[in-house]
C-alpha cells in the first residue's frame, strides 16, 4: 500500500512542473504587454522599460522561468500588477469564497445525487427511477449560466417579499460583516505576517467563521447567500453522480455474491448496504473528485452571475487584464489542488479496492 | 424403416431455428431503437438540423435585421403570439423583441446553424488529432507512449473552462478561436479512449497474425486496430459534441466567443443578462435552446453506449 502511494505521488511531480511550465507559457503569450495594460495612456517607452526592469519582464525568458521557480518554492506567488499587493494576499481574500461555494455545491450533490441514483437502481424501470433520469438528462444539459440567471430571477423577483425570497448576489447582506475569529478571541496578530494571513484565510470562510464565533445572525445570512450560486454550480455534478451510482449500483445488484448474500437469508438492508453499496461506490468516489474541476470551470460563470469576487471570478479578469502574476498564481492553485485531489482520489481508491494497489 | 410421422411440435422447431442468425449490425441497430431515451435524442437532432438548414424559412426576419422604423415594436417587448392572445394589429414576435430591436425567434433559429457547427467541427477536429496521438501511444508504447500520455496528462490537470479562457485570451476572442480551444481541452479525452482500446486489441491474435505476416506497422493499426477501437470513439464523440456546445456557449458567455450581432445563443443570453429582472424572456430562450440541443446529443450518446456495450446486450 506504502509502495502503491509513494509510486503515485511521484507519477504526478513530472504533471505538476508541467503545469507549472504551461502556467508560465501561457501568462506569457497572453498577447499585449501588461504596461500598456495596466497604466494606459501614460504608457510612454521610458516608462515602460523602467516598469519592465523593475518588474524583472526585461530578463531572457528561460532565467525568468528559474526566477520563477525558485520564488514558488518559497511560496512567493509575486505582486498583482494591477493591485500591487501581494498574490498571496489576494488568494487569502478569495479563494475561501471559492472553497465555500465548491464545498457546498459539492455537498449538496453528493447528498442527493447518491441516494436518487441508489432508489433508482433499486426501483429499476419505476416511476422514481425514469423521473431521476429525466432530471439526471436534463441537469447535464444545463448551462450553469443560464440555471443561474433564471434562479435569481425566480427567488429574487417573483418570490420577492414571500419567505421563498433569496438574494440574487453578494456574500452578506450590506451592514452585516464577519468579524474575524481571531478579533472575537482576542489573539493578538501582527498583520501581514504569514500567521497573520493563515488566520485571515480561514476567517474569510464566512460559514467556518461565524460557527466557531458563534454569531448564529451571520451564519444565516451567509448561507441564504450561499443557497442559488450552490446550487446553481451543484446541478451538473448531482446530475452526473446520480447517473453514475445507478449505473454501478445496478451492476451490482446483478453479480452472484448479492445473489448468494440474498440466498443466504440475509436481511435485505445489509445485502444492499454491506454487500451492494460498498462495492458500487467504488466508481461513485472517482467521479466525486473528478467533479472537483468541473466545479472550478462553473465557478467562473456562477461567480460572475452572482456577483461573487471568488476565484474564478478574479482569474477571468486578471486574464483580461493580462494581470500575469495573478494568472499565474491563481491557476497554479487551482491546477495544483485538483491534481493533489486526482492523488487522493487515487489513492482511497486503491484503499477501497485492494486489485489497484496489487497491480 | 418409416419415417417418423412429425408432432406439431418437431415442425414448429425447424422452423424456429431456420432464422439466420442476425448480423450484429441489425443486432446493433434492434439494441438502439429499443431505447426510447436514445430515440427521443435522434428526434431532437434531426429536428435542429432541419432547423438549421431551413432557418431562412422558418425565421420570419433576417437573424440581424433591426426592425426600428420598420415596424411598431419596443425595445426588449415580451413575447407576442397571436393564439395566445395578443392583439391581431400588433406583429407576432414569439419569443419577443431584443435590446437591438431584433426579433429574437429568428435568432434563436440561425442560432441553431452556429452551435451545431460548432459542435461537430471541434469534435471532428479533437477525435481526429486525439485518435491520432492515443493510436500513437498505445501502439508505440515505451517512451514515445509516456511522453505524450504525460503532455495530455498535463492538459487534464487543469479545469477544461479555465484553461478554455486562458487559451481563447492567448489567441484572441472570436468564435474560431473558441472552437479551437474546446479542440485542444478535449483531445486527451478522445486520445486516452483510443489508446486504452488499442492497448487491449494489440495483444489480439489476429494481430498477431497480421505482423506475422509481415503487414506493415501503420496498416495494422488503421486497417486491423482502428477499426475495432471504434465503438467507445463514437459514443465519447456525441456525448462530445453536448460538452462542445455548452463549452462554446460558455465562452462566448463570457464575452469569449462568438461577437456581437452573430446569432449565437451564449453570446445572446450574455447581452442581455443583467436585464433578466426586466425581461426574462431575452434570457430564457436562448439558455433553453442550448439546453435541447445539448439534451439532444446526451440522450444519443447514452443510448448508442448502451447499444454498443456488450455486457448489456441482454438486459
Amino acid at each position: 500500500m506504502l509502495r502503491y502511494i509513494l509510486r503515485r505521488t511521484l507519477t504526478s511531480i513530472p504533471v505538476l512542473f508541467g503545469v507549472l511550465a504551461v502556467t508560465f507559457a501561457l501568462a506569457r503569450m497572453v498577447p499585449g504587454d501588461p504596461c500598456t495594460a495596466m497604466l494606459g495612456e501614460k504608457a510612454t517607452e521610458e516608462i515602460c522599460a523602467r516598469f519592465f526592469r523593475e518588474k524583472g519582464l526585461d530578463k531572457p525568458i528561460p532565467i525568468q522561468f528559474a526566477i520563477y521557480s525558485r520564488d514558488i518554492l518559497k511560496g512567493d506567488l509575486g505582486n498583482s500588477l494591477r493591485f500591487q499587493r501581494p498574490v498571496t494576499q489576494i488568494l487569502v481574500e478569495r479563494l475561501p469564497q471559492t472553497i465555500e461555494l465548491g464545498l457546498s455545491a459539492l455537498l449538496l450533490a453528493t447528498l442527493f445525487g447518491v441516494p436518487a441514483g441508489i432508489v433508482s437502481a433499486l426501483r429499476h424501470n419505476s416511476l422514481i427511477d425514469v423521473a431521476t433520469m429525466i432530471f439526471a438528462n436534463i441537469g447535464v444539459s444545463m448551462p450553469v449560466f443560464w440555471l443561474g440567471l433564471m434562479l435569481a430571477y425566480v427567488f429574487a423577483l417573483v418570490f420577492k417579499d414571500t419567505p421563498l425570497w433569496l438574494p440574487p448576489s453578494g456574500r452578506l447582506t450590506a451592514g452585516l460583516s464577519a468579524t474575524p475569529f481571531y478579533e472575537v478571541y482576542g489573539w493578538n496578530v501582527e498583520q501581514g505576517t504569514t500567521t497573520y494571513r493563515f488566520l485571515e484565510f480561514f476567517a474569510n470562510l464566512y460559514i467556518f467563521n461565524s460557527i466557531i464565533t458563534g454569531n448564529w445572525e451571520v451564519l444565516k445570512d451567509a448561507l441564504r447567500h450561499l443557497i442559488l450560486p450552490s446550487v446553481a454550480l451543484a446541478t451538473i455534478p448531482m446530475a452526473i453522480i446520480a447517473r453514475m451510482t445507478r449505473s454501478s449500483m445496478l451492476e451490482v445488484l446483478g453479480r452472484d455474491y448479492v445473489r448468494v448474500a440474498r440466498a443466504k437469508g440475509l436481511p435485505e438492508w445489509r445485502v444492499i448496504v454491506v454487500h451492494a453499496l460498498r462495492n458500487a461506490l467504488l466508481p461513485v468516489v472517482t467521479i466525486i473528485g473528478l467533479q472537483l474541476g468541473a466545479v472550478f470551470s462553473g465557478a467562473v460563470l456562477t461567480e460572475t452571475i452572482f456577483g461573487l469576487a471568488g476565484v474564478g471570478r478574479s482569474l477571468f479578469e486578471a486574464i483580461t487584464a493580462r494581470d500575469y502574476p495573478v494568472i499565474q498564481g491563481f491557476t497554479l492553485v487551482i491546477a495544483f489542488s485538483y491534481v493533489l485531489i486526482n492523488l487522493l482520489v487515487d489513492i482511497s481508491y486503491a484503499f477501497l479496492d485492494p486489485r489497484i494497489r496489487l497491480e | 424403416m418409416t419415417e417418423p410421422t412429425s408432432t406439431p411440435i418437431q415442425q414448429a422447431i425447424p422452423t424456429l431455428t431456420r432464422r439466420p442468425p442476425d448480423s450484429p449490425m441489425r443486432q446493433l441497430v434492434r439494441r438502439f431503437f429499443r431505447q426510447r431515451s436514445a430515440l427521443l435524442g435522434l428526434f431532437i437532432i434531426g429536428g435542429l438540423v432541419l432547423v438549421a438548414i431551413f432557418a431562412p424559412v422558418i425565421a420570419p426576419y433576417e437573424p440581424t435585421e433591426v426592425l426600428i422604423g420598420k415596424e411598431d415594436v419596443s425595445k426588449r417587448e415580451a413575447p407576442c403570439i397571436h393564439l395566445l392572445g395578443c392583439p391581431k394589429e400588433k406583429p407576432q414576435h414569439i419569443m419577443g423583441i431584443d435590446g437591438n430591436f431584433r426579433d429574437q425567434f429568428s435568432r434563436i433559429v440561425y442560432g441553431t446553424r452556429i452551435s451545431l457547427r460548432v459542435g461537430f467541427i471541434t469534435v471532428t477536429m479533437a477525435v481526429v488529432v486525439g485518435t491520432l496521438l492515443g493510436a500513437i501511444a498505445g501502439y508505440a508504447g515505451g517512451w514515445v507512449d509516456n511522453l505524450i500520455m504525460r503532455v495530455l496528462d498535463v492538459l487534464l490537470a487543469f479545469p477544461s473552462l479555465l484553461l478554455a479562457i486562458a487559451i481563447v485570451s492567448v489567441l484572441g476572442p472570436g468564435l474560431i478561436n473558441a472552437m479551437l480551444a474546446i479542440t485542444i481541452v478535449t483531445i486527451p479525452a478522445y486520445a486516452r479512449v483510443i489508446r486504452s482500446s488499442v492497448l487491449s486489441t494489440k495483444e489480439e491474435e489476429y494481430v498477431t497474425a497480421a505482423r506475422a505476416l509481415g503487414v506493415r506497422p501503420i496498416d495494422i493499426l488503421f486497417r486491423h486496430i482502428l477499426p475495432n477501437s471504434i465503438s467507445p470513439l463514437i459514443v465519447q464523440a456525441t456525448l462530445g459534441i453536448a460538452t462542445a456546445i455548452l463549452d462554446a456557449a460558455a465562452l462566448s458567455f463570457l464575452g469569449l466567443g462568438a461577437q456581437p450581432p452573430t446569432p449565437e445563443w451564449g453570446a445572446m443570453l450574455s447581452a442581455e443578462r443583467n436585464q433578466v429582472f426586466s425581461a426574462p424572456h431575452l434570457v430564457f430562450f436562448p439558455g433553453l435552446a442550448i439546453m435541447i440541443t445539448v439534451l439532444g446529443f446526451n440522450l444519443l450518446g447514452d443510448g448508442l453506449r448502451d447499444a454498443l456495450d456488450p455486457r448489456l446486450k441482454n438486459v
